[in-house]
């Protein structure tokens, strides 16, 4: 059974529309469709990618080959001699600042004296045809002396002889996390882990088309999550004042973090000042791989200690992520690691070293789940391994450490709103798992999917045990197991595990990050009808609050009628659409702009006068806010203690699995999850973002890796680099509770990172009941079911008394 | 530095064109020469496309009993109108990418490509196809699929040759592939395995993909179950299976890549000839007491003890209809 229960005992409430009988069935608590839906589905939607204007020329970007060199010398004559070129830049080209970056001015806009990273750009052209463009870049000579690549994190950390990436050392963060003194317990168990480097493998690739202004200045569309934060890195490397450079959102498709960085956004407003053409610039699949950060790969040791019934005395932990070639957002992600690296547990006794570093590896920042993802990997596994040594079920180990409203994180910070996680545990543990499968090796449909009964079972989520070709009950289809259609079993070596994750992260910008978003909201007739335009510079990436903005508007104003105007920096910063912040923050900041528009009206309008009147007579209405959640405070950096997140996110998982323990193929059967977010503003949208954290969760559990060796990327493609199909991601049951969080507007808690914590340890801790095997890396390979005799009970390093 | 794009309307044409131009990269469905070219792998100085050549999208039964089969022939068709009598290969043919590429990808594709990853070639190994190439100079020639594979994406096809069909007898017996991947769908193969009974002749025949620089037999396990199966009684020793995977695995020669090692593609490879050997075994004994040689297409495939599945290749009555 698949679908959604939402809890609107726990505190939800319908929020009613303030005009008389309008805008309450597409208000705030409704699954109002999206504005952009029917076009994305038929192939309509204008992505960045289909930028189009008369005139353009297109860009192109030549990247550096190795991991580390010196350039010696940079030739763009032979690009420039070829016909159709208009431009070949290099650094020397820059008109501004030479370096950019999210948090230190690090990374270099074209390479100068040396490159960092396999892909990094070094010259870029600008020619009227792109394959011209491209033969163009190919066709510049680049003269490199090969350097010592930096690309063990570990050395890059701890080994004083191991070269500086930067000047200044390799460690771009360190921040501890202390907490009491007494490390010692009755029962230890230790473990290190590893988390590899999963990209956000967003659909659209990075493109924009960067337009030359008479004013000097350049109008920039661009798909982005962060309009501002783009400009005020791009308007000084243009050497140009910020009200020059105006950026519009471009259709994005897909972003998960990969978009807070700038790819190409400098380098097609400096072939637009320079040729006076519009500059369009798009990525390949292959070139886009090497044009946005990934997600950091964690190694980390972790030591939990508890008493005999389970319940935790201390954590120790070491956390070193791996930051690559520049800092982009490494210190924001070590913060979290460290924050949140014991989880959603009371423990009376912390000591972290997070770590983030420089290395020559690809440069990592953004990801879903912002360094949370790695951490909860790696204390989920602990947990289970800590209900074994205790003899208590994975569900009770967990129970008995749970926080709750009140609460102390390692930081000291209380958790100061609802966080049922015990209650949720019970819950998860309470929905019944999917029927065990009939193993008798031999007789399967095969091959399937022939007939029209399989066929509809390839393009349906339902419950697996209900979509048996009719007549073949007692036979397991393909589909069903391990391996798929390619038939590696017919139920041979196939075990069933279950396994359970609980993942806790911050929603919104956390240290003292002044985080807010800006909304204009403007009221007026169209057509002789009221009508409501909501503007800001919130970024929509696929997630659907172009939706909410609407839902929003409606409900606080009354008026069916609402649009929400393309994103630009005609407005205010929106700040980043990313720490699962944009319902909270844009959402309240269009919440705020309507009800100053309410209030004016209310004080405009005349008795009886209906809205419609009083627009006629009083003319349009528009009133801009700009909305802040309450403040954070940074960690101190030596003991990690402060309130430096403004709100927190629960997420639990129970993962069944099938596994062919010989071949170390793996089905998920059965994802269930449990969730509180505050308050329901669009059941839809909510359970999309539910199935697909999820499933990105799942994807780092069994096969998403960018594989790096010595520095170089073996897979920059979908051919190798792998994501969930429809027969990985299984059917989901989705809890959904509602207990508001009295700070936040409308009590909502945002919701789109946690499903991709607890997924991935929930889908390992599955794999491991399987097959008994410890399995502390993710993502899981064949290799390491089907090669691995070591058993998950006989650590080296547990002691039980 | 242009790309001339030949489109010849008949298989004389095409065979022309390829004498003048013995560069040139022929193209059907597109799905293995379109990535090479957008990857930037290769850039000939010519594309032949052959999709107007409707001779190459048929296939026929003759005379000698085997099928001719087009080389533009696509998975989608191969499955559906083939499947009841090539099912190794129509299971081959289902694994293939998405559905998108089975109705545009060829196994004539697969063979001009001759990556040791495709997954067309095993099936042909193991029911001993031959290749029917020919050029306008010294006309067809007919190349045993064994023969077929020289080293990675090398085949024996001349350069002023074209691939023009594979020839391979109905299934004699149960057939099966079986292919390992990172992923439950869309994937390709860290390593495959085919295996072909031929009761009439009491032996074998396999093809092992992705676990060598080319596709290849594993003769010596070939001439193991010649040896040692018991085709009087259907008897089978619970060892046997095991000793043949073993040899399976032994005639494996493959590589660390980036989808996986080489100490687990020879292990794999062990387990799916075990396996498949198991199933084909056991379908050809649940039909009940062998009766001889099977000259024509199979009949229904019984599986003890459980009805046959609608869609099944043994279930002749069924349409057969590739998924959307």
């Amino acid at each position: 059974m698949s679908g959604t229960e939402t809890r609107p005992d726990r505190g939800q409430s319908r929020e009613r529309g303030h005009g008389p009988g309008v805008g309450r069935d597409l208000g705030v608590g409704h699954s109002a469709p999206r504005p952009d839906g029917t076009l994305k589905v038929t192939g309509e939607f204008a992505y960045s990618s289909d930028l189009y204007l008369a005139d353009m020329v297109w860009g192109a970007t030549l990247r550096g080959p190795h991991p580390s060199a010196r350039i010696r010398s940079v030739d763009v004559g032979p690009a420039l001699a070829m016909p159709g070129v208009l431009a070949a830049l290099t650094c020397e080209d820059v008109p501004g600042e030479l370096f950019y970056g999210l948090d230190r001015r690090d990374q270099p806009v074209l390479a100068a004296d040396r490159v960092r990273y396999q892909g990094e750009p070094v010259a870029i052209v600008a020619a009227d045809h792109p394959e011209r463009a491209r033969r163009a870049a190919a066709a510049i000579v680049v003269d490199y002396e090969v350097t010592e690549a930096v690309t063990d994190p570990r050395r890059a950390a701890f080994d004083p002889s191991c070269p500086a990436v930067h000047d200044g050392g390799n460690v771009v963060r360190h921040q501890p996390v202390r907490v009491g003194g007494d490390f010692t317990a009755p029962v230890v168990v230790t473990g290190e882990y590893e988390v590899g480097m999963q990209d956000q493998a967003f659909l659209g690739p990075e493109s924009g088309l960067a337009v030359p202004a008479e004013d000097g200045g350049v109008d920039l569309f661009v798909a982005t999550q962060w309009l501002h934060v783009d400009r005020d890195q791009i308007a000084p490397c243009l050497g140009l004042p910020p009200e020059l450079v105006r950026l519009t959102l471009a259709g994005v498709g897909g972003a998960f973090g990969a978009r807070e960085d700038l790819s190409m956004q400098v380098h097609a407003c400096m072939l637009a000042l320079r040729t006076g053409r519009p500059v369009k610039m798009v990525y390949g699949r292959q070139e886009s791989f090497f044009g946005h950060v990934h997600r950091h790969p964690a190694r980390m040791r972790y030591e939990h200690g508890a008493d005999l019934d389970g319940r935790l005395r201390y954590v120790r932990a070491e956390i070193l992520l791996d930051g690559g070639a520049y800092c982009s957002s490494t210190p924001a992600v070590v913060g979290n690691a460290a924050s949140l690296g014991v989880g959603p547990y009371e423990v009376p006794n912390v000591w972290i070293d997070a770590y983030g570093v420089y290395t020559n590896n690809p440069p990592c920042g953004a990801m879903r789940g912002f360094g949370a993802v790695q951490a909860c990997f790696a204390y989920e596994s602990q947990m289970d391994r800590l209900a074994e040594a205790c003899g208590l079920s994975p569900v009770e180990v967990r129970v008995r450490n749970a926080v709750s409203q009140g609460s102390r994180l390692a930081t000291g910070q209380v958790i100061d709103s609802p966080a049922p996680l015990a209650g949720m545990l019970r819950e998860l543990a309470a929905m019944p798992l999917p029927p065990e499968p009939s193993r008798t090796a031999g007789p399967v449909a095969v091959p399937p999917p022939a007939g029209p009964a399989r066929a509809a079972a390839a393009t349906s989520v339902p419950d697996p045990a209900g979509v048996r070709a009719p007549g073949a009950a007692a036979t397991p289809d393909l589909l069903d197991l391990p391996g798929g259609v390619a038939q590696t079993t017919h139920g041979e070596g196939v075990r069933r595990g279950v396994g359970y994750g609980v993942g806790i992260k911050n929603i919104c910008f956390s240290e003292g990050f002044d985080d807010h978003s800006t909304a204009r909201v403007r009221v007026e007739l169209l057509g002789g009808e009221p009508h409501v335009l909501v503007r800001t510079a919130a970024a929509e990436v696929g997630q659907g609050l172009v939706t909410v903005q609407e839902q929003i508007a409606r409900t606080e104003l009354g008026v069916e009628r609402v649009t929400v105007a393309q994103a630009d920096t005609t407005v205010g910063s929106a700040g980043s659409t990313s720490a699962s912040r944009q319902s909270y923050v844009t959402g309240g900041a269009v919440r705020a702009a309507c009800r100053a528009v309410r209030e004016r009206l209310a004080v405009l309008r005349a008795n009886g006068e209906t809205l419609a009147e009083t627009l006629e007579r009083a003319g349009a209405v528009e009133e801009t806010r700009v909305y802040r959640h309450r403040p954070t405070f940074p960690m101190d950096p030596v003991t990690g203690q402060g309130d430096s997140h403004a709100q927190l996110a629960l997420c639990v998982h129970r993962a069944v699995v099938d596994v062919d323990v010989e071949l170390g193929l793996v089905k998920v059967v059965e994802l269930a999850a449990v969730q509180d977010v505050g308050r329901v503003l669009n059941p839809l949208a909510l359970e999309g973002q539910i199935h697909g954290g999820s499933a990105q969760g799942l994807g780092l559990a069994l096969m998403e890796e960018v594989q790096v060796v010595d520095g170089r990327v073996l897979n920059p493609s979908f051919t190798d680099y792998l994501i969930p199909t429809i027969l990985d991601m299984p059917p989901m049951r989705v809890s959904v509770l509602a207990n508001p969080d009295p700070h936040a507007p409308y009590g909502l808690r945002g919701a789109g990172e946690p499903p991709t914590l607890s997924s991935t340890p929930a889908v390992a801790a599955a794999v491991r009941a399987a097959t008994g095997l410890r399995l502390p890396r993710v993502p899981i390979r064949p290799h390491d079911i089907a090669m691995d005799g070591s058993r998950y009970g006989n650590w080296a390093g547990d002691r039980s008394l | 530095m242009t790309m001339d794009f030949l489109r010849p309307a008949t298989w004389a044409e095409a065979l022309e064109a390829k004498a003048e131009r013995p560069g040139a990269v022929p193209v059907q469905g597109g799905t293995d020469v379109m990535v090479e070219l957008n990857f930037d792998v290769r850039r000939p100085d010519a594309l032949l496309d052959l999709n107007r050549v409707a001779a190459l999208g048929e296939w026929s039964a003759e005379e000698d009993g085997r099928l001719r089969v087009g080389a533009g022939v696509t998975y989608a068709r191969l499955i559906a109108e083939l499947g009841d009598r090539l099912p190794g290969l129509a299971q081959a043919a289902r694994t293939v990418g998405s559905p998108q590429i089975r109705n545009r990808g060829t196994v004539g594709g697969n063979l001009g490509a001759a990556s040791p990853a495709g997954d067309g070639h095993p099936p042909l190994l193991a029911a001993g196809a031959e290749i029917e190439v020919e050029s306008a100079a010294r006309g067809v020639r007919m190349i045993p699929a064994e023969e077929f594979y020289l080293g990675v994406k090398r085949s024996a096809l001349e350069p002023d040759e074209l691939i023009r069909a594979f020839w391979t007898r109905p299934a004699g017996g149960p057939q099966y592939f079986s292919k390992v991947g990172t992923r439950n769908a869309m994937v390709i193969a860290v390593c495959s395995f085919a295996l072909a009974l031929h009761p009439a002749e009491r032996r074998a025949g396999t093809g092992i993909g992705s676990a060598a620089p080319t596709p290849r037999r594993a003769v010596a396990a070939e001439e193991f179950l010649a040896a040692e199966l018991d085709w009087d009684t259907g008897r089978l020793d619970p060892g046997l299976p095991r000793r043949f995977g073993e040899l399976a695995a032994g005639a494996a020669s493959p590589i660390d890549d980036v989808r996986g090692t080489a100490a687990y593609r020879r292990h794999a490879v062990a387990v799916l000839a075990r396996r498949t050997l198991t199933w084909a075994w056991h379908d050809l004994w649940a039909a009940g007491p062998h009766e001889g040689p099977h000259d024509g297409p199979r009949g229904r495939v019984r599986r003890p003890g459980g009805p046959v599945a609608p869609g099944d290749p043994g279930d002749p009555e069924k349409p057969r209809r590739e998924a959307g």
